[in-house]
């Protein structure tokens, strides 16, 4: 017989899961979004920058501020990412292996010399790809219009930076689909699991930080005396407790990465910004800042990627 | 037809849900380019047993052999040789039925040439060739049937199972479907396939196992089946009496050469309708006994050995529970 012993199985979903993203209506109507609330952000931002510019003469890092600088009533191009990115994330995996099951199409490809993880991996990868892509068109032309809005290029260090969020920003929307992929395979109804992930992302984008304060006000009663001990320790356990938000985490790495003044995440003392140089980071010390909140990102995407695969490898295919 | 080299065997093969065996120790053997018909009425468990053949769920107990090779350690090596198709097979609706066919193509790794030949051959052979480049979703159930005859096809493989294959096909669908399964059959696949649509089964099918509540009650071919369940009924009659006629039936069971006299209605049935089993011809005295009885006899009629007879036999009471 035929000894084709290494299968293919994984590229060939990979592709069909990035061809079947990057044709389809969902992603039109995600990029549609988020570009319509990018172009907005960037625009107020620009207009802020120019007002800022006419009173100060010149100000660092011009080009980062469009993505960080806000009027006061949009929020900044970070802050919509860090909201909008969940849902991209969701929507390109909500369905990805009850909608097999759904169309009664599992039983019929996992009959085919595949292993049978490629198919979840395979969804993932190609997902991942299909965001990589949309984001790295998003981003040059984010950067080309914002080359049109204030007319300053970026310097290298910016572009690092840049370079940096798009990264970062990738594996954020990469946990949310590897979350979605984990609901779907978890719940048979596509709806469900989409409800399930929409659950999990206003609960972490909104409410996250609320419970996180209660959680810490609670903990630490004492700190409502006034006392400085108690009022660092509450902070530093509402730190902890709103890092295990991936909302959190990412916001930080962003914003860290984008506004090279913030020299350290958390509660600072006055004794520790006495001493300090003033200043910037320089992009290498940015980068070890955030290191722990990307780290942290991976791991859950591993985490919820690794239960999808245990559960789907145990599952009896019957459709 | 095909030598005697098992290609599926299974041995004490159990899978239990919770508190239900959905099979229960099933030993079965299936030769190289044998047709084999797994017989047996809904939730019997034939559906469990062909996934445990390719593996898509783990056997609780025993052993199963797919060529020699174990579909639970080798699931790669079997799914190459074995091609499956799903009782109401689904398709990717948004893709044409030749791309649905080339994806499964390059599952198995079939370089591009080769596999454009086979999707060809394997669409000409199913009869679909102008739908071909439609999109899935336009597809009638028949013509998915038959796209996914082709897309098991493509693969070129040695072992075909069949789920339900012909539910839901028109006759002259179902029997084209048949035909070729049989045609494919001669060129030495080895096909399982699953049905409760005994007339077709019995048509095309070498031997067939007989399924009931998980346990296989009955394997052979259909005419030695006959013979072991019906050996002392070689004849079988139906009668129908204008009126019923009280102690009839225990009249009719004293014939001599009369096996068994049963209501053709069923308990209810009321005594219109008698079926009775016979080891020789007693129409003669059959009908002289119900005119002596004061009854009209309206018809009577007498039947071969069927698959339908032998099938009633073992689910009688079982199909009645499953219609209520
Ligand atoms: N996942 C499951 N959990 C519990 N019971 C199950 C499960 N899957 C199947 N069963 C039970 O196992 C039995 C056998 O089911 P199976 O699908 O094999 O029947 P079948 O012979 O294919 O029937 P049909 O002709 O309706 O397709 C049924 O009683 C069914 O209810
Ligand atoms: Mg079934």
């Amino acid at each position: 017989m035929r000894k084709q012993t290494s299968p293919g199985g994984l590229a060939v979903i990979t592709r069909k899961e990035f061809a079947d993203h990057v044709s389809g209506w969902r992603m039109i109507i995600l990029m549609g979004l988020v570009a319509v609330t990018g172009v907005a952000s960037l625009y107020v931002a620009a207009q802020t920058i120019r007002s800022a510019v006419g009173e100060a003469g010149t100000i660092d890092f011009v080009f980062l501020r469009l993505f960080t600088a806000s009027d006061g009533k949009l929020p900044p191009f970070i802050s919509f990412v860090s909201f909008l990115g969940p849902l991209v994330g969701l929507a390109l995996g909500f369905d990805a292996v009850s909608g097999e099951h759904a169309r009664r199409t599992l039983s019929r490809v996992l009959a085919q010399p595949i292993h049978r993880d490629a198919l979840v991996n395979g969804k993932f990868l190609g997902g991942l790809a299909a965001v990589a892509a949309m984001l790295s068109a998003l981003w040059l032309a984010v950067g080309a219009l914002g080359l049109v809005l204030i007319g300053v290029p970026p310097t290298a260090d910016e572009f690092v930076r840049l370079a940096a969020f798009l990264a970062v920003t990738v594996i954020y929307i990469s946990f949310w689909l590897a979350l979605s992929i984990l609901f779907s395979t978890v719940f048979r109804q596509a709806a469900t699991s989409a409800l399930a992930g929409i659950a999990a992302w206003l609960f972490f984008a909104i409410f996250a930080d609320l419970l996180a304060d209660l959680a810490a006000a609670a903990l630490v009663p004492a700190a409502a005396g006034g006392n400085p001990e108690a009022i660092f320790a509450q902070e530093q356990i509402r730190l902890w407790l709103s890092r295990l938000s991936p909302v959190t985490l990412y916001s930080e790495a962003v914003s860290t990465l984008l506004t090279p003044s913030i020299r350290a995440l958390g509660p600072v003392m006055v004794e520790q910004i006495l001493g300090a140089l003033q200043g910037v980071l320089p992009i290498g010390q940015s980068l070890l800042l955030v290191w722990p909140q990307v780290v942290g990102l991976i791991t859950g995407t591993a985490a919820c990627f690794a239960a999808s695969y245990i559960l789907f490898m145990r599952r009896e295919i019957r459709a | 037809m095909g030598s005697a080299t098992p290609v599926i065997e299974t041995s004490g093969l159990v899978r239990r849900y919770g508190d239900l065996t959905a099979v229960d120790h099933l030993d079965l053997t299936v030769c190289q380019g044998e047709i084999f018909g797994l017989l047996g009425p809904n939730g019997a468990g034939k559906t469990t047993t062909i996934l445990m053949l390719l593996g898509l769920t783990e056997p609780t107990e025993g052993r199963v052999r797919i060529a020699g090779l174990d579909p639970s350690r080798q699931p790669l090596e079997v799914k190459r040789i074995t091609g499956y198709l799903p009782d109401n097979v689904g398709f990717y609706d948004e893709m044409t039925g030749r791309d649905n066919l080339r994806y499964t193509a390059a599952l198995n790794g079939i370089p591009r040439p080769e596999a454009e030949r086979r999707i060809a051959k394997a669409l000409q052979r199913v009869g679909l060739p102008e739908t071909a480049d439609r999109k899935a979703g336009t597809y009638s159930h028949g013509m998915r049937q038959r796209l996914g005859l082709a897309d098991v096809l493509v693969k070129e493989p040695r072992i075909i199972v069949l789920d339900e294959p012909t539910v839901g096909l028109d006759p002259e669908g179902a029997r084209d479907f048949l035909e070729l399964t049989r045609e494919l059959a001669r060129e030495g696949i080895t096909v399982l396939l699953s049905s409760h649509l005994l007339h077709q089964v019995q048509e095309i099918c070498d031997r067939v196992g007989i399924f009931v509540s998980g346990r296989m009650v009955a394997c052979g071919r259909v005419h030695d089946l006959a013979e072991q369940i019906l050996a002392d009924e070689q004849f079988r009659l139906l009668i129908e009496i204008q009126a019923p006629l009280p102690g009839l039936a225990t009249e009719l069971g004293r014939l001599d050469g009369v096996a068994s006299v049963e209501d053709a209605d069923g308990e209810e049935g009321g005594g219109r309708r008698l079926r009775l089993a016979c080891s020789r011809d007693v129409r003669a005295e059959v009908g002289l006994r119900v005119q002596e009885l004061g009854g009209i006899l309206l018809h009577l009629e007498q039947s071969g050995r069927s698959l339908d007879e032998i099938y009633a036999r073992y689910f009688r009471g079982k199909e009645m529970d499953n219609v209520a």
